[in-house]
């Protein structure tokens, strides 16, 4: 196995279970923190193909990946913001319990 | 691959599979603190300094204290009492295996057009400003932009609601 591929593979199986958490969990932070593993398992995959590829001086993978993280910084923010004024709304953060779109 | 890759995938992917798996919030935050910082050494051993340090910041200094904030906000240290998986969960399961098994099948099958193990690309902090703010000036202005709208528009989500509004 090339040293890409068991990146690959590390970044593939990570964001397989960043997805499960996202999709299994009722907890709605629970399910941020898997989206937040999903994101870095794809800037992984960029710093491999960075790293790996033909032309690392041009700096795109690796680019790539630092506006990615900063995006990802971003959305963790305003989705936390967003859990918090749920539960302040409807007292859990269940979201199963979730299920009225209007209040 | 050298013993040091396999010790930090391992440590990568145990604690992902943690922060998903365990039933305290707290917990699960601490874990994927430390899924966040194996996947920082992961990019220091691609010899992506910045990128490392970046995540170091920005993950275990930033977004570990954010997540730990809104679980003590939301009381998510209390256990609930009905179990903490949905009740789809197996179809959730099983839509991350297949995924899982697709990305797999697709490296594992593929034949490597690169060469195998190329030199350490030389490339400094310094070469990462000045593209930075040569060829990626706009995307930075961007993102500039867009971090300044999200903290104002965290603070707006967050505030308290107006008395008489429910």
């Amino acid at each position: 196995m090339t040293p890409l591929a068991a990146y690959l593979l590390v970044a593939a199986l990570l964001f397989a279970i960043g997805l499960a958490g996202a999709l299994v969990r009722r907890n709605a932070i629970l399910v941020l923190i898997g989206i937040e593993l999903m994101l870095n398992s794809a800037n992984l995959n960029f710093i491999a193909f960075w790293r790996y590829g033909p032309h690392p001086e041009a700096l795109t993978g690796m680019m790539f990946a630092i506006f990615s993280i900063a995006v990802a910084a971003a959305e963790a923010a305003v989705g936390l913001g967003l859990v918090i004024a749920i539960y302040r709304h409807a007292q859990t953060t269940d979201l199963d319990k979730m299920n009225r779109m209007k209040g | 691959m050298t013993p040091v890759f396999y010790i930090i995938a391992a440590l990568t992917i145990a604690g992902g599979l943690a922060a998903v798996l365990l039933k305290n919030l707290v917990h699960a935050a601490l874990a994927v603190t430390v899924a966040f910082g194996g996947l920082a050494l992961l990019f220091l051993s691609l010899d992506a300094q910045f990128a490392g340090f970046a995540q170091i910041l920005v993950y275990i200094g930033a977004v570990a204290i954010l997540i730990v904030f809104a679980i003590l906000l939301t009381r998510g240290s209390d256990l609930p009492q009905d179990g903490v998986f949905s009740h789809t969960w197996l179809i959730g399961l099983m839509i991350a295996a297949g995924v899982f098994s697709v990305l797999a099948w697709a490296v594992l099958r593929s034949v490597p057009a690169l060469p195998h193990e190329t030199a350490v690309p030389a490339v400094t902090v310094h070469d990462i400003g000045v593209a930075l703010v040569g060829r990626y000036v706009l995307p930075l202005e961007i993102l500039a932009l867009l971090l300044t709208a999200a903290t104002i528009g965290a603070v707006i989500v967050a505030m308290h609601e107006k008395d008489g509004a429910q």
